[in-house]
Order: structure tokens, then C-alpha cells, then sequence
């Protein structure tokens, strides 16, 4: 097919898994407030039906827009539209498609546990990942911001989903209020932006940037603006601040589906638009993006070491990824663009899985979260306790493990562009971080229960079951196989970057 | 016997089994029961020990290459293959590790009490690692099971270990991990220049040693690699997480660690420090820096030994002395040297195990490791006390012992360049008796006062069977080192010769230029004596002009 977006029809051809999530999003609600599935009912864990029903429907729905971006591979573009299907796109879908489904798994036992509203909680997730999708797909900085909101406001309500729970209530107004803050930069930066270049079209911006047609004072004030809405939504330091308390009061699942795929949108659309648009001006943004990288890997693991509550402890280590993530950014080269799409996709399943672990020991709630709840998990629960330290490995960038062959991604991306303090940065960080993931990993092997048959009660659902293996396999796959993954990466920036013009070289 | 094993064709298989048939052990363990999975472990690491003594007829002793050498490519966008090949320096090194391994194994059936299954897969993943580590010629497949050893040992430690066993296991990952992060960025800065040099990503150790690199691109990446490879030998003054982990350990953890774990920094010096960074090796600075450190070691580490009231302790602390000993000979840079340092690594790995193991059975029997708590058990225990004497003999080098050739040798080679070094280095041999006869006299001789000490039972057949190949092997290596010496000899002398090939000094004594391209053109061959083929394949249009930069290279690299 080939689309040239002279119609609407065309558009709804190119965002066809939109379309699909949000549709079935409408209907999963409609479902869920249909009455018969009252989930207040209370009950045992054996007769949890009607909201898993609704949970396992939600995957139909997931799976439905997986095909629909597994067919746009094999459409091709004639014209410019405000969107584009190009293949960076479409891999981004697949990290927001796979963080859906391992989201909406950890959250079958979950919300009906903790008695939440099945029907608004599933089709929230899926208009968040239609949000995040449309980021990913944007050819203009209006659509991303459309984007942003649809994914931001679907997350802060999800954050504030269990109203029983103050943490949870603080936590979403916290991230709302935060959040609308960033949202003022981002969109102020994207006026001045427009005002310097008279577009919103990125490949209009670049053009206009390229050729010194752009009022610079103007546009470096909106490049910075817009810096800093995007490190927000990463939560790069400094702009982190909300990041440990919204992740720590939300809902578990919650916490694990956006400390990864809103990390991950955020992440694809700040590399469109820096690679695409801003080639340019890439001496002024490069030094702002190397402080930022820095302060993120140093203070995110400084500080997690500090921790003891383990769903802020993975907050920090979400933190201090991004700041490995952002050494990306700053690299700026194609190695390093395809470097973060491998990245984020080894990192949405590690992430994922190590919190699929943590709702587990959490009693599909939020207790026992400290270390100590931790103690003697693995003579308990073995292969729970393998996982969890394959996960903790493989987040900790240990040979082996996906986790790994991510980092050295990362770091030939920084090495190409000759960014040397940066990755010595990178593995002084990484020594730091071996500390908390490790202590994790000694509780589970090394230290006896608190007390005798802790662990007897834990309720592992099996589709957590077959979630968690299916995340180990991966996991290991991309540490041991890497090459296929890679490789799709790869080709999958390889139109991005040639889409921006003349990139680095500029600086070095 | 080197018929029947080419008609098996050995050479193309026997490597690779080496590294996965431990892996397939683990699975093995694992899949057994609770009471039976020591016995599977230990038959298990048995026949890989048996498959690798036929390294040791189907070797070439006549040649310093890498022999068996097979590579497949495994990351084909970063040039990463799988490869493997074993010399000279490595073989030694690899029929340590599957001779350790087994009786580590068999000496931890009474000691190790819990989660036994999880233990003996862990000795074998471990196995696996360090087996990896010396065969793996590719610097990434190295990196990958350098980094791979760290986790089992770290279990090892944390699980079975003593009080602070946290403490130490955690002390020991992070002092290695920094070591070897540090060492991954320089690992990635030399594929980066090989990628612009040679026109193709390759972390092939053939491939980077024709990387051309100035004398500071040396110098620091030298200070990168000996940073990871001196924390793991341990050199003076990084050594301090090893007294931790050794007393925290379990005894067969001790064993390993001590018998293959740190060769893996010596090996590595030899392996990769020396030949990749041959200018920065010779440096004069450079040379002096770690010579002096390795006799700060040996001599510091013989005073603190005798001051242990602790047995493991003391061991732990001759580790240090021994591993200097390594040190000095590399860098001595001299055939007799570096031979050896390779024969204190076999022999320290042999002794060393063996005390530790010895220390393992006193514990078992008293449940202490304090000195003043034994004495005179030799009246109670003779055969015991027979193996720790010699064992303890073996160990600081008595004459018709493993130790004695290798200290020796290293001595000698550290005299013939490093005359002072040398003096101040061979008081370190005066100073082990220094601390070990007092102990073995405490222990074993003395009045046996102690009741507890009288109920002593002596070997029985189980620790007999552990002991008797350590022995033999300490004195068989004293008395008949040749046929080791002799199989070592030419692969250390490709490396002697990448060094000197670089020494600036040869051309300020009149060599002309074209005098050491010829050296360059006798060493290379050497190096490569397995055909790249791999190579070719990926790039069979540069190749000319690769040749071509290696030797612009290597001659800038002279005239540096």
C-alpha cells in the first residue's frame, strides 16, 4: 500500500494502531462500567474472573494493534504527512506494545486485589499507549505534543488509580502537577521554536535551521525549553524530583509500565527531534545533553545506594538509566540512536520483569516492599529468586544478559563520537549501581527469612508465570543472541538518520 | 597416544567441550537429586579433567602460536567472534583449572551442609568461566567470561561462607568489577582504533595486535588493563579484598580462588598486557613501577603472614608474597622470568590448594582455624601431618619442589635485568619459612596439650585421594620441570619478542631500521599462525592494504 496522505483515509491507514487501541479502549470501558462486573464483590484468588476477563480482553486489543504495526511495515510513503510510518516508528510500537502486555499481566491478580475498576484501569493503559505511540510517529512537533498529553493525562490517572490509597492519590497529583509544569516548558519551547522557523514541521525546522534562515537567539531559547520538557518526562537530573515518589506511590504495575514505556516515548521522540531537527544547533545543545547524561548517572546511583524500599530503589535505577540512555542522546550519531532503540527494548523487559517480581513478593498489593521482605526469597522460591537476579543482572549490565550487550551498545555509540569521560562516567556509575542490585540479590540468597514460612503465601498467577519466563528468555536472548535484535535496531535508524542531515562532526 | 586422539580428530572439538561440557554439567546437577548431586559434580568435573589431559599430547610443543584455533563469528556488526585456541602460556593454565576443580569438589563433600545442588552447579559454572577466560583469543568472548567468573564466586562466597561472608563477597565483586569496567572502556577504545586502522570492527586478539598505538595511547590503556588484571592477581597494595575473601569463603571456594581464579590477572598480563601494549611494557617507568610493587608485595605480605593468628589468614597473605613472585618474573621481562612466573602460577596453584584444603579438614575436624588452638598433632595425625609439611615445604620453595623451580627461575630472570630488584625480591623467599615453619611447628608439633586435639582423627581414603595427586604433582614438577618449561618456552618467546620489537633502545644501539622490520616480519608470522580466514571473509578487499597499516604501525611504534 502506498500511503501519500492526500486524504484522511490515508492517516487512518498510517495510525491504524491508534485507532485500534483507542477503539478498544472505548470498548473495555463501556465492558467495565456495564455493571455485571462489579469488581467489589471481594472473594478468594481462585474465583478472580470477571477481571481478568477484562485484563486478558485488553491483550486481544494489544495484539490487534501488534498486527496492525506488523502490517505497516509493508507500507510505503509517497508524500509528507504530520506523521510518518518510517521504520524508527514501528520499533518504538514494539517496546510500547511489549510494555502493554507485560503491564496489563502484572495487573490481572493485581486489580482485582486491590479492588480497583477494571474497565477504566485496562482501557486507560490503552489510551496511554495510543499516546505514546502517536509520539513516536510524529513528524511534527504539534502531533508529539498531542502525544504527550494523551499519554500524560491517561499516566496521571492511572498513577492516582487506587483512591483507597493516600500514597497513590499524592502520588498522581504530584506527577500531575510536575507534569503540567514540563508541559509549559515543552510547549513554550515549541512556540519559540516556531517562531524562529516559522514551522512546526521537523523536516521544515531542519531545513530552516540548516540554511541560517532561523533566528538563532530564538531557537537555541526553544531548543533548551524543549530540552527541558523532555528531560522531565525522562526524568533526567535535575528534572527528576517527582520520579521516586510518583513511583513509589503508584500502583506497582503502574510504576513498572511507566518506568518504562513513557521513559521510552519520551526517549523516541527526543531523539526525532534532536537528530532530525536540530543537527544544526547541535554545539550549543551537545554540552547541555553531556551535563545532563553526567548528573543522571552519578547522583540517580549515588542515591539509590541509599535506598531500602525496593520500589524506590528500582525508581533511582529507572532514573539512572535514563541518565545512560541520555549519553545516547548526546553521542548523536547512528550508532547511538540505534544503540538507545536496543536499549529501551532489553530495558522494558528487565525493568518489567524485576517488577513483575516485586508485585509478586508485594502480595499483588503494596506491602512488603522493604529489603528485609526480601530475605531467604530464594530458598523458598528458586526459580523466583533466579529470575529476580537475572533481571537484577541483566539491569546492572552483567555479561550475559541483555542488559549488557544494551550498555556496550551505548557505550561504541559514545565511543564513536569520542565522548570519553562520558562512558568512563558511564562504568564508574555502573560500579556504583553493581552495589544496590547485588544487595537485592544477597536478601534473596543470603539472608534467612525474617520469619518462618514468609514466603509460603505468595500467589504467583500463572500468566505472571509465563510472563516472567518469557521476560528471562529474552533477556538472555539478547545477551547471548544478540545479533538479530541488533541488526533490527539498526536498519531501523538507518532513515531517521539519513532524514537528518548532517549529523555530528560538528563538535569533534 | 597422539595418534588416537587425531583419529578422534581432538584438536577441532576438544576446546570448545572444555568450555560448554561444564555448562552441561551444570543442567546435570541441577536435574539430579539433593544427596546425589556431589557425586554427579564430581565425576562430572573428573571427565572433563581426563578430556583435557589430551591437550597435552595433541599440543605441538615446537610452536609459540595459538594451536586448535577455531572462530565463528558471534556479533557480526561488532566483529565479535566466537574463538578459541590454546598456547603455551594457556594450556597450563586450562589443566589447572580441570585438575583443581575435581578435588574442590571432592573436598567440599563434608564441608558444604546446604543447598548442595546449587553449590556444585555453581563450581561448575565457575569451571566454566575460568576455562573460558584462558582459552577465549577474542577480546570480547574474554571480557564476557572474565566478567562471567565474578557471579559464581560471588554466590560461592555469600552463601556458604563464614560470619562476614556478605561483606567479602560484596568487597570482592566490586574491587573486580571496577577493575574490569575500567578495563571495557579501554578495551573499546582499542576496537575503535582498530575499526579505523584496519577498516573493519574486529575485537579478534590477532586483529588488535596489529593496531598501531603511540606510546600515550599505550601507557594509558596499559594503565586500564593492569588496573583490572592487578586487582584480580592481587598486586600490593589492591590486594586488600583478598584476606576477606578468602577467609569468608568455604574451603573449595578458597580453592579456587586462590589455585585458578587469580592466574586469570597473571594470565591476562601475559596474554593481553604485554603483546597488545609491548611500548608502554618496556617503559622504563612502567617496568619499574611493578617490579617494585610486586617485591612491596612479597615482602609485605611475608611480615603480615607471620603475624596471623589465623591459619587461612596466613595462606591468604602467601598468596599475595606468591602472586608477587608472578609479577616480578613477568616483568622482568627475560625467558627465564616469565617462565618462571607461569611455573609459580602452577605451583602456587597446586600448594596453595592444597593448604587450603588441608585448613579445610583441620576445620572440619575442630571448627576453629586459630594456631594456638592445635598442637602437636603430628603424634595423633602422622599422615596429615606429613601432607601439610610437604605441602607447606612446596610452598616456600624448598629445593626438589614445584615452588623452588619457579621461584628460582623468576628470581633468576628478575637478576638478569633487575640485579637490586632481584636481592630485595629473594628475601621474600628467607621470609616465607619465616612465617610458615612457626605455624607448622604450632600445628603439628609442640606438646599436644589441648584434649580436644587427642580424639584427632587422620586422613581418611576421601582426603587421601585429594591429597595424593597434589603431592605428587609438587614433586614431580621439583625434580622434572622440563617437559613444562619446554612446552611454555616458545609461546613466551613470541611474546619476549612483540616487547622488544618495540623497545626504543634498540635502535638508539645502531639497529637499523630495516633490522627491526625484520624482527616485526619474524614475530608476526608467528602470531598469526593460524590462517584468517574469518578474516578474509569479512574483508577480503582490505586486506592488502591491512597488512600494509600494521607494518606502518609497528615501525612508528619502533621509532616511538
Amino acid at each position: 500500500m502506498v500511503l501519500d496522505y492526500s486524504s484522511n483515509l490515508h492517516y487512518f491507514w498510517a495510525l491504524l494502531p491508534e485507532f485500534i487501541l483507542c477503539g478498544w479502549g472505548m470498548f473495555i470501558l463501556i465492558l467495565g462500567v456495564s455493571g455485571k462486573r462489579d469488581p467489589r464483590k471481594g472473594g478468594d484468588l481462585a474465583a478472580e474472573g470477571p477481571s481478568q476477563d477484562l485484563g486478558l480482553l485488553t491483550l486481544v486489543g494489544v495484539l490487534a494493534a501488534a498486527l496492525a504495526n506488523g502490517w505497516l511495515y509493508g507500507v510505503t510513503e509517497a508524500g509528507q504527512g504530520l506523521v510518518t510510518v518510517d521504520r524508527f516508528r514501528l520499533f518504538a510500537n514494539w517496546i510500547f506494545l511489549l510494555s502493554a502486555v507485560f503491564g496489563v499481566v502484572m495487573s490481572l491478580t493485581y486489580v482485582y486485589r486491590q479492588r480497583l475498576q477494571a474497565g477504566e484501569f485496562y482501557s486507560l493503559t490503552l489510551f496511554a499507549t495510543a499516546g505514546m505511540m502517536m509520539m513516536a510517529s510524529a513528524r511534527d512537533l504539534m502531533v508529539i505534543f498531542l502525544g504527550l498529553e494523551v499519554m500524560s493525562i491517561s499516566v496521571y490517572a492511572l498513577t492516582a488509580f487506587n483512591r483507597r490509597d493516600r500514597r497513590s492519590a499524592e502520588a498522581g497529583l504530584k506527577y500531575f502537577l510536575l507534569g503540567a509544569f514540563s508541559t509549559g516548558f515543552f510547549l513554550y519551547g515549541l512556540a519559540l521554536v516556531y517562531g524562529a522557523t516559522g514551522s512546526t514541521d521537523i523536516a521544515s525546522i531542519a531545513w530552516a535551521v540548516e540554511s541560517g534562515a532561523a533566528q538563532r537567539f530564538l531557537l537555541v531559547l526553544g531548543v533548551g525549553l524543549l530540552a527541558v520538557g523532555f528531560s522531565f518526562k525522562v526524568s533526567a537530573v535535575p528534572f527528576h524530583m517527582w520520579t521516586p515518589d510518583v513511583y513509589e506511590g503508584a500502583p506497582t504495575p503502574v510504576t513498572a509500565f511507566m518506568s518504562v514505556a513513557v521513559k521510552a516515548a519520551a526517549f523516541v521522540a527526543f531523539l526525532r527531534v534532536f537528530l532530525v531537527a536540530f543537527p544544526g544547533v547541535y554545539a550549543e545543545w551537545y554540552p547541555i545533553m553531556w551535563w545532563l547524561a553526567a548528573l543522571t548517572m552519578v547522583v540517580a546511583n549515588v542515591v539509590a545506594v541509599a535506598q531500602t524500599n525496593v520500589k524506590r530503589m528500582l525508581a533511582y535505577s529507572s532514573v539512572a538509566h535514563a541518565g545512560y540512555l541520555m549519553v545516547a542522546l548526546t553521542a548523536a550519531n547512528e550508532i547511538a540512536a540505534a544503540g538507545l532503540l536496543f536499549y529501551l527494548l532489553v530495558y522494558a523487559v528487565m525493568n518489567m520483569g524485576a517488577f513483575a517480581v516485586v508485585v509478586v513478593v508485594g502480595r499483588q498489593g503494596e506491602d512488603s516492599l522493604q529489603l528485609e521482605d526480601y530475605a531467604g526469597l530464594g530458598g523458598k522460591q528458586p526459580l523466583l529468586g533466579i529470575f529476580l537476579t537475572i533481571f537484577l543482572l541483566s539491569l546492572a549490565g552483567f555479561p550475559g544478559t541483555g542488559g549488557f550487550v544494551g550498555k556496550i551498545y551505548l557505550l561504541q555509540g559514545a565511543v564513536d563520537a569520542d565522548l570519553w569521560y562520558l562512558s568512563v562516567i558511564l562504568v564508574l556509575a555502573t560500579v556504583v549501581s553493581y552495589y544496590y542490585y547485588l544487595r537485592l540479590a544477597w536478601y534473596v540468597w543470603m539472608r534467612e527469612p525474617l520469619e518462618d514460612g514468609q514466603h509460603d503465601t505468595l500467589f504467583i498467577p500463572l500468566t505472571t508465570r509465563v510472563a516472567l519466563a518469557a521476560g528471562v528468555a529474552l533477556i538472555l536472548l539478547f545477551g547471548i543472541f544478540p545479533s538479530a535484535a541488533m541488526d533490527f535496531a539498526r536498519d531501523s535508524v538507518a532513515t531517521l538518520v539519513s532524514a537528518g542531515t548532517s549529523m555530528a562532526g560538528i563538535v569533534h | 597416544m597422539t595418534l588416537l586422539l587425531e583419529s578422534m580428530s581432538y584438536g577441532s572439538w576438544a576446546l570448545h567441550a572444555l568450555v560448554w561440557l561444564p555448562l552441561v554439567g551444570v543442567g546435570a546437577v541441577l536435574a539430579s537429586s539433593e544427596e546425589r548431586a556431589k557425586t554427579v559434580a564430581f565425576w562430572w568435573s573428573l571427565a572433563v579433567f581426563v578430556l583435557s589431559l589430551g591437550l597435552w599430547w595433541s599440543f605441538d610443543p615446537g610452536s609459540g602460536a595459538m594451536q586448535m584455533a577455531s572462530s565463528v563469528s558471534w556479533i557480526e556488526a561488532w566483529g565479535v567472534h566466537y574463538s578459541l585456541g590454546v598456547d603455551g602460556i594457556s594450556l597450563f593454565m586450562v589443566l589447572l583449572t580441570t585438575f583443581t576443580t575435581p578435588l574442590a569438589i571432592l573436598g567440599s563433600f563434608h564441608y558444604i551442609r546446604k543447598k548442595e545442588r546449587a553449590f556444585y552447579a555453581l563450581m561448575l559454572l565457575l569451571e566454566m568461566g575460568v576455562v573460558g577466560v584462558f582459552l577465549a583469543t577474542d577480546l570480547f568472548l574474554f571480557y564476557v567470561f572474565f566478567e562471567l567468573t565474578l557471579v559464581p564466586m560471588y554466590f560461592i562466597v555469600g552463601i556458604w561462607g563464614g560470619e562476614r561472608r556478605i561483606y567479602a563477597a560484596v568487597k570482592f565483586f566490586l574491587y573486580t568489577a571496577l577493575g574490569s569496567l575500567l578495563m571495557l572502556v579501554a578495551i573499546l577504545y582499542i576496537y575503535a582504533r582498530a575499526k579505523a586502522q584496519l577498516g573493519f570492527p574486529s575485537f579478534a586478539y590477532m586483529d588488535l595486535l596489529r593496531v598501531p598505538l603511540t606510546l600515550q595511547e599505550q601507557l594509558w590503556l596499559f594503565g586500564a588493563f593492569a588496573l583490572a588484571f592487578s586487582i584480580k592477581v592481587p598486586l600490593f597494595p589492591l590486594h586488600t579484598w583478598l584476606p576477606d575473601a578468602h577467609v569468608e569463603a568455604p574451603t573449595p571456594g578458597s580453592v579456587v580462588l586462590a589455585a585458578v581464579l587469580l592466574k586469570m590477572g597473571t594470565y591476562g598480563f601475559l596474554r593481553f598486557l604485554l603483546p597488545l601494549f609491548p611500548g608502554a611494557a618496556q617503559h622504563p617507568t612502567v617496568v619499574t613501577v611493578m617490579l617494585a610493587l610486586g617485591v612491596a608485595g612479597i615482602i609485605y605480605a611475608a611480615w603480615v603472614a607471620a603475624v596471623q593468628p589465623d591459619a587461612k589468614k596466613l595462606v591468604a597473605y602467601t598468596s599475595v608474597a606468591h602472586m608477587g613472585f608472578v609479577v616480578i618474573g613477568i616483568f622482568a621481562l627475560t625467558l627465564n622470568g616469565i617462565q618462571g612466573g607461569l611455573v609459580v602460577m602452577i605451583s602456587h596453584g597446586i600448594s596453595t590448594g592444597a593448604l587450603f584444603l588441608l585448613l579445610g579438614m583441620l576445620y572440619e575436624r575442630r571448627h576453629t582455624r586459630l594456631i594456638e588452638d592445635f598442637g602437636g598433632l603430628a603424634r595423633v595425625a602422622p599422615w596429615l601431618a606429613t601432607a601439610f609439611v610437604v605441602t607447606a615445604l612446596a610452598s616456600i620453595g624448598l629445593p626438589g619442589t614445584s615452588g623452588f623451580v619457579g621461584e628460582f627461575l623468576a628470581l633468576l630472570g628478575t637478576f638478569e635485568s633487575h640485579p637490586v630488584m632481584a636481592v630485595v625480591a629473594s628475601t621474600g623467599v628467607i621470609f616465607a619459612a619465616y612465617y610458615m615453619l612457626p605455624m607448622v611447628q604450632k600445628v603439628f608439633f609442640n606438646k599436644l596439650e589441648k584434649p580436644e586435639n587427642r580424639e584427632m582423627k587422620d586422613l581418611d581414603r576421601r582426603e587421601l585421594t585429594i591429597l595424593t595427586p597434589m603431592l605428587a604433582l609438587m614433586i614431580i614438577l621439583g625434580v622434572f620441570p622440563t617437559p613444562i618449561l619446554e612446552r611454555m618456552e616458545p609461546s613466551v618467546r613470541v611474546v619476549l619478542e612483540r616487547v622488544e620489537a618495540a623497545n626504543p633502545e634498540r635502535e638508539l644501539a645502531g639497529v637499523a631500521p630495516g633490522g627491526s622490520a625484520d624482527t616485526v616480519e619474524l614475530t608476526l608470522p608467528a602470531l598469526e599462525a593460524q590462517p584468517p580466514e574469518t578474516r578474509v571473509a569479512a574483508d577480503p578487499v582490505d586486506e592488502d592494504t591491512d597488512d600494509g597499516n600494521a607494518q606502518d604501525g609497528l615501525e612508528a611504534a619502533d621509532q616511538d
